[in-house]
């Protein structure tokens, strides 16, 4: 009766080609049940021949697309492939393969659409700066507040959606900076979101795509982006 | 004086934009608001005394000046519409290119097209590939002609 749900885990990658590797063997230890879909955002190293070589789907972007179009690249590709359950996960190697079990866990139990790895809710060995710290609990505090409900982790990339969650993103997700607006999006659409414990890892290598000059800049796209998606028409 | 030259100037935009559209340089979609500022500067210069008129209505001490404020507006809603018309590219593009990608995969998948090391080679001309065919999109329109 009970049947497997088919899982996907995406992975978005740019220039990755030092990390690329290590997550996939990560992934395919722990989840050995899913497959594997990098979405190469047009690097220009050999993050997709190596992710290639490591026996994966790649699928390449000919320019470089941005996160949020090369999410929803990937969304797109599970929605055409009837996946029941897609999985985000970084490519620098941040989050952690061995965790994707409590991603899963309510989503099989249809407790919720999307559900959010979190740093916050237990102690994770996560250390953000203070004016980053300060910036994610305001983003939280926002959340929480318009989507009634305890969001401590809006910026997770970490997060695991259903098959309504996937149709939704394949034809709707936010260009860039996605996670946050992408919540916003999902409780408008009456969209239920869990938030589960999770363990990450400092980034082995590579840059993180938020650098200090681009975070005033990051707050503000993003505020801007929830007003706006307050006051648009449901589409 | 100053009415000569803004006559001559509304008239030339109007008839370059009238050209562009006959040798299909331009859409009509986009001529609009070319057009209605023309108009609007040929109506506003072409009697002196419907420029004080107006000029005074509204305050402006100095007619002339509002010719300026006119032709502002016309150019910052020109901008605008300018940045919706890119927006909507930017998504159509965006749409595009994921469907080439998924395309490419299915492709793949087929066995139409074969990987291989070989492909690394061609990676290096990737950068310069994006950039061109700007501006080419005028030409076809030539045929009409």
């Amino acid at each position: 009766m009970k049947k497997r749900p088919k899982t996907l885990i995406i992975i978005p990658a740019y220039n990755e080609e030092a990390n690329i590797g290590g997550v996939i063997s990560d992934v395919m230890e722990n989840v050995s049940e899913a497959h594997i879909l990098v979405v190469d955002d047009g690097s220009f190293d050999s993050t997709a021949t190596t992710a290639r070589r490591h026996g994966v789907t790649v699928l390449s972007h000919p320019y470089n697309m941005g996160i949020g179009a090369t999410m929803q690249t990937g969304y797109k590709y599970a929605a055409k492939k009837g996946y029941d359950i897609a999985v985000q996960v970084d490519a620098d190697g941040q989050h952690l393969a061995d965790q994707i079990t409590h991603l899963l866990g309510p989503l099989i139990e249809k407790k919720a659409d999307l559900v959010v790895g979190s740093r916050f809710i237990a102690e994770s060995g996560y250390r953000p700066s203070l004016a980053r710290s300060a910036g994610m609990a305001f983003f939280s505090r926002l959340v929480s507040f318009i989507i009634k409900e305890k969001v401590t982790d809006t910026t997770s990339g970490f997060r695991a959606a259903g098959r309504p969650c996937i149709e939704f993103f394949s034809h709707r997700y936010p260009d860039d900076y996605p996670e946050v607006e992408a919540l916003v999006l999902l409780h408008k659409k009456g969209f239920s979101i869990m938030e589960v414990p999770v363990k990450m890892a400092e980034r082995k290598g590579g840059r993180s795509s938020i650098t200090p000059v681009w975070s005033l800049y990051y707050m503000i796209k993003v505020l801007l982006a929830i007003m706006v998606d307050m006051l648009k028409r449901p589409d | 004086m100053y009415q000569i030259f803004s006559v001559l100037g509304a008239l030339v935009i109007f008839g370059l934009v009238i050209d562009f559209i006959r040798r299909g340089l331009l859409k009509e979609k986009y001529s609009v608001l070319w057009l209605a500022s023309a108009l609007a500067i040929l109506a506003l210069s072409i009697k002196k005394s419907f420029l004080d008129t107006i000029a005074i209505f509204l305050g402006v001490d100095y007619p002339p000046s509002l010719l300026f404020l006119v032709a502002l507006l016309f150019v910052l809603l020109m901008l605008l519409h300018f940045s919706v018309v890119i927006s909507i590219f930017h998504e159509k593009n965006k749409v595009l290119t994921q469907e080439i990608t998924l395309l490419k995969n299915t492709l793949e998948e087929a066995g139409v097209i074969v990987r291989d090391e070989a492909k690394k080679a061609g990676e290096a001309e990737k950068a310069p590939k994006v950039r061109k065919g700007r501006g080419a999109g005028g030409r076809p329109a030539g045929k009409k002609s």
